[in-house]
């Protein structure tokens, strides 16, 4: 058996926790000119964790790797945008060519609804859109081998950005130029940049949590196991890898559509590859698997990359002596001798396939020093993540 | 090994937390800063032109380090951030120059990132001075962006009207999609071109990083144009040139002031010969003293730095470099004009702001904070060198070179 | 299209086709017996590209090219010793996600080591000499590019056929275990196709980048996943099917930027490759033609 503590005291440890963390994101939020750099890393921080939870869906607990999430963020990243530019602006962000008549009356029509209804309808329509075209991809692609639905994810991906960037969407997308305007996160009383993309991340890992916990959630992990046998155990495979996808490119876009706000006007270049090789590092670093170590991992990794690491990126000169390595592309470089070093030696990552637990949390410290065993080597969580 | 990475990693959480507890920059308090957000792009498709434009301003800022606020010295702080060429990338740049809380932003080379970044200078009511962005976007809407240099629409019509008097009746328009300096300056051109009686062949386009120009450049020349408009970057052009030589087309390739780089002549070669430009200043310029003084102090100031006269591929003044000067010291100007740090001063002082000084000519804003300026120098590529050719003003005045 | 615009396209078409199936192989020989898209080939043949441009800083091109070649190959055993060969009993994602981590570690330790800005790609003075037929005009190396790569794929077809080496790498790609089990040295036949991957991969490199003249720590990302598709195309592990597939995806890649559609040019070989995945997943040359390797 498991020792944990009760449910009634795991609630209110829960229940402090939030409340204490509510109160330290609005604290922040009051300090932005002096914690600027603080709130804009935690913001993107939070945003890419959502993505990387809904990344370790697929991977971790159903066994499919795809690597199609910059594809996904792509599409909610642009519903989102296009749904949420005021109006008025509407004119100079399409300069070149104009929007289409019928979206933008549409939007006119939409302009009524308050504006934190608005950017919540954008969020889900973004999720719904992407939900979709993840529903018609995944009929062919779900069907192929591992490496070759990874191939053919990525493709997808780069299909979705080629699309938007075409000059044929030029009315509705903006063709190459990008979207500006888009209104960033706020609730009206220049509150809510953090409270707002914390809040939609509790809500959709939350949601996350309670899909991997239900029936479903065991038949994801089976067909990871072993497909045959879940299959011969009588669960549809299709169905339920299908589902998987669609759940998981759901939440990718609305981390998409997030992202859109964070940074305020998107092109389809930033929804390269490469984005998603930053999830699947986070995803690595945190543990396949492993939910916290997705939601760990993404904010150690951003943290490190946008703010504690960016003197890896300037000469530094100490005493006149120039110190070796520090120059521009330093730091990417040791990200991904870090990506190879956990790959090679340390494949669990951070948290391997454990979850936080108050239990765990609170009884490291004596754990640690009488050095029993590490939380992971407890019976009844076996079966390697990364299989 | 796995515990000894967790209290490590838990470590550096609590190092960082504790870290931002401590506002990173503690300053002496007897003396007074005030910081000047500089947002360039020293990396990506245009890290060679800005780059040229960085070391005018950093010349600007050698030259003129504090400025009196109120009757207190106050030592300017420059604060570089790299936009890397990339609309993504400009975003978070935007973002740390904010969190450093400076007072006026001057940048960028490149309209498609000043454009991306618009929006949030405008949000965080910080000013923002453009050296050389010349899309009429950059400060169409915006009331916090400013430029010092011309348009676009004006840029193109110099350049159709020069091609007209070179006796072309056929032009092909090469752009970059998604690039709003590109396609602007091409469309604008295009427009020009066929106003005056022109003919318009071809209008191809290309996609950012694409390094293969045959396709484009053989539907080109299968319609002989007389002359190839292509406004375009830095690293594009070299390319372009000699893939289409390659290909026999003889043509005369034109762009817009990107293209006045000597690096271009050094990796196209001989076969950069002929090539036309448009630009903002001519170091040769001898009328304005300003010029003069900055051209000879410029030169002496590339020569003392190894790193910069190679990235500035010789001591050849760009015409960049002099719009990067005259932002820094326009910026200057407005926060003496203001007589205060606070950003919103700095942007009402710029509003109102005549700088006679200036290197690329006289420097006031209109209505839209873009400088009223009407001049543009052709210079054409001889002997591996660009070689001014005449000005061209708005009303279709020119003077010929003297030589 | 007049037909000179359409011999020149075809021309265009055909020769960048001849470096994308000299690249396919690469993919092709390493599928065929690791069953692992190895990411990181695109890489190594963008790396060719620096290599080049560092040795023909000081060598005359003639010593340059074996010179980079060999590098190349060094740097393609380097890849397979540290990122694969340990993990040659791990599962499968890991093996990928291994091979996803190189390809990110060389791009950017080519950002740190040459900076993102494109590096000026050298002249070989006999490749870029102008060559007109008519009225189409091109450098030489266009018109050798498909050439040499029909000389080095039949070459390699009769290695594969002849020789003691060639024997064992396909019985490895038929089937792992069993060759193993008849005292086939499997690390050396890996090493091998390692090494032919990244000889052929280099002169791809010459090939292609001479034509383009500029190298970017991105340059290998594109044509490394088109390769790819091409070998897909043309049946994983077949290496005529490879070359098949790098011609078509050249040649139908030239014309839709000629058409004006260029923005669709990367997007149309991934719909290709969702389309041949979902018709005829084993590709045009797969199984039938069994020349497995």
């Amino acid at each position: 058996m498991k020792k944990d503590f009760s449910k009634a005291t795991r609630l209110i440890l829960s229940l402090m926790a939030m409340v204490g963390i509510f109160f330290l994101l609005f604290w922040l939020e009051g300090q932005k000119s002096q914690y600027g750099m603080l709130i804009s890393v935690m913001q993107k921080g939070v945003i890419l964790s959502i993505a990387a939870v809904s990344m370790n869906l697929l991977t971790g607990f159903t066994g499919l790797f795809s690597l199609g999430q910059a594809g996904f963020m792509a599409i909610g990243a642009y519903v989102t945008g296009i749904l949420t530019i005021p109006v008025d602006r509407v004119d100079s962000v399409y300069y070149v060519n104009g929007m289409s008549e019928g979206l933008k009356s549409f939007k006119e029509t939409l302009a009524v609804l308050p504006s934190p209804v608005l950017v919540a309808l954008a969020l889900i329509a973004g999720g719904l859109v992407a939900a979709i075209f993840a529903g018609l991809v995944g009929i062919p692609v779900l069907r192929l081998k591992s490496d070759y639905l990874a191939i053919a994810t990525l493709g997808f991906a780069e299909i979705i950005r080629a699309v938007i960037a075409s000059p044929q969407l030029d009315k509705i997308t903006n063709g190459s130029y990008g979207i500006k305007a888009i209104p960033g996160f706020d609730l009206g009383n220049g509150r809510g940049m953090l409270l707002i993309p914390f809040g939609v991340a509790f809500l959709c890992i939350g949601l996350i949590v309670l899909l991997i916990k239900s029936s479903y959630g065991r038949a994801f992990k089976a067909i990871r196991e072993d497909d045959i046998a879940a299959e011969a155990m009588g669960i549809g495979l299709f169905k339920h890898k299908q589902l998987s996808f669609i759940i998981s490119s759901f939440f990718t876009a609305i981390s998409g559509g997030l992202l859109a706000m964070f940074m305020r006007s998107i092109e389809s270049r930033a929804f390269q590859i490469i984005l998603t090789y930053d999830i699947l590092l986070i995803v690595v670093i945190g543990g396949i698997g492993s939910i916290t170590g997705s939601v760990v991992g993404a904010f150690l990794v951003t943290f490190a990359k946008e703010w504690w690491l960016r003197f890896f990126d300037t000469p530094l000169t100490i005493n006149g002596v120039q110190i070796p390595l520090l120059r521009q592309g330093f730091r990417m470089v040791v990200f991904s001798v870090l990506l190879m070093a956990i790959v090679l030696f340390y494949r669990k990552g951070l948290l391997g396939n454990t979850e936080f637990s108050w239990y765990g949390f609170l009884t490291w410290p004596s754990r640690f020093f009488k050095r029993k065993k590490p939380v992971s080597a407890t019976p009844g969580e076996g079966g390697a993540g990364d299989e | 090994m796995k515990k000894f990475i967790s209290v490590f990693l838990a470590l550096i959480m609590v190092f960082g937390v504790v870290a931002i507890g401590s506002p990173a920059t503690v300053e002496a308090a007897d003396e007074k800063v005030i910081k000047i957000g500089v947002f360039e792009p020293v990396t990506g498709e245009n890290g060679g032109g800005g780059f040229q434009e960085l070391l005018g301003i950093r010349y600007g800022h050698e030259l003129f380090p504090t400025v009196e606020i109120d009757g207190e010295e106050y030592q300017i702080e420059l604060i570089e951030v790299d936009n890397k060429s990339d609309r993504t990338e400009a975003a978070s740049a935007v973002q740390t120059l904010l969190a450093q809380n400076v007072s006026v932003v001057i940048g960028s080379y490149g309209s498609g990132v000043s454009i991306a970044a618009g929006e949030l200078f405008n949000d965080a009511q910080v000013p923002a001075i453009a050296p050389s962005a010349t899309n009429p976007q950059v400060t169409f809407d915006n009331d916090f962006y400013f430029r010092v240099c011309f348009l676009d629409p004006f840029q193109g019509s110099v350049m159709a009207q020069f091609a007209k008097e070179e006796g072309a009746t056929k032009a092909a328009v090469i752009t970059q999609l998604g690039d709003d300096y590109s396609a602007g300056l091409g469309n604008f051109f295009l427009r020009a071109f066929e106003e005056g009686g022109g003919e318009i062949v071809a209008n191809e386009q290309f996609q950012t990083n694409q390094t293969d120009f045959k396709a484009i450049l053989t539907n080109i020349k299968a319609v002989e144009p007389d002359v190839i408009f292509a406004p375009s970057s830095i690293t594009t052009a070299p390319l372009l040139i000699k893939q289409a030589r390659e290909l026999g087309i003889e043509a005369t390739i034109m762009a817009g002031d990107t293209w006045e780089n000597q690096s271009i002549i050094d990796n196209a070669g001989a076969e950069a010969e002929g090539v036309c430009v448009s630009t903002f200043f001519d170091e040769n310029d001898t009328d304005n003293p300003a010029a003069k003084d900055f051209v000879e102090g410029f030169k002496e100031f590339l020569n003392a730095e190894e790193e910069y006269l190679t990235k500035n591929g010789g001591d050849g003044v760009a015409a960049v470099s002099a719009l990067g000067y005259d932002a820094y010291c326009v910026a200057v100007e407005a926060i003496k004009a203001a007589n205060s740090t606070d950003s919103v001063a700095i942007r009402d002082a710029l509003v109102d702001l005549v700088y006679e000084d200036g290197v690329t000519g006289s420097i006031s804003f209109d209505e839209n904070g873009d400088a009223n300026k009407d001049m543009a120098y052709i210079k054409i590529v001889e002997d591996g060198t660009f070689k001014f050719l005449k000005t061209v003003t708005v009303g279709g005045d020119e003077a010929e070179a003297d030589d | 299209m007049t037909f000179t615009t359409f011999i020149q396209h075809c021309l265009t078409g055909i020769s960048l086709g001849g470096a994308y199936a000299l690249i396919a192989i690469g993919y092709t020989m390493v599928y065929g017996i690791l069953l692992l898209i190895n990411f990181a080939h695109a890489d190594i043949f963008m790396m060719a590209g620096y290599f080049m441009i560092f040795a023909m800083s000081s060598l005359p091109w003639f010593i340059s090219i074996p010179v980079v070649i060999i590098v190349t190959i060094a740097l393609g055993l380097a890849v397979e010793g540290a990122a694969y060969r340990p993990l040659r009993m791990a599962p499968r994602m890991s093996i990928m996600i291994s091979a996803i981590g190189m390809s990110y570690l060389l791009q950017n330790l080519a950002i740190y080591l040459f900076s993102a800005l494109p590096r000026a790609y050298p002249t070989i003075e006999p490749l870029k000499q102008n060559f007109k037929i008519g009225e189409v005009s091109a450098s030489l190396v266009t018109f050798l590019t498909p050439v040499l790569t029909i000389v080095l794929v039949v070459l390699l077809m009769q290695l594969i056929k002849r020789t003691k080496i060639g024997m064992a790498m396909r019985a490895v790609s038929r089937d792992y275990d069993t060759s193993k089990l008849m005292g086939i040295k499997i690390n050396r036949v890996i090493r091998f196709t390692f090494i032919i991957g990244s000889a052929l991969a280099a002169i791809g490199s010459i090939l292609y980048f001479t034509d383009r003249m500029s190298v970017t720590p991105f340059s290998g990302l594109m044509p490394g996943l088109k390769c790819f598709v091409a070998a897909v195309l043309g049946g994983i592990g077949s290496i005529p099917g490879a070359v098949i597939g790098g011609f078509f995806i050249g040649i139908s890649e030239t014309f839709l930027i000629a058409f004006g559609y260029s923005t669709f040019s990367d997007a149309f070989t991934f719909l290709l490759l969702i389309v041949i995945l979902v018709i005829r997943p084993t590709g045009l040359l797969g199984e039938t033609i069994t020349e497995k390797v």
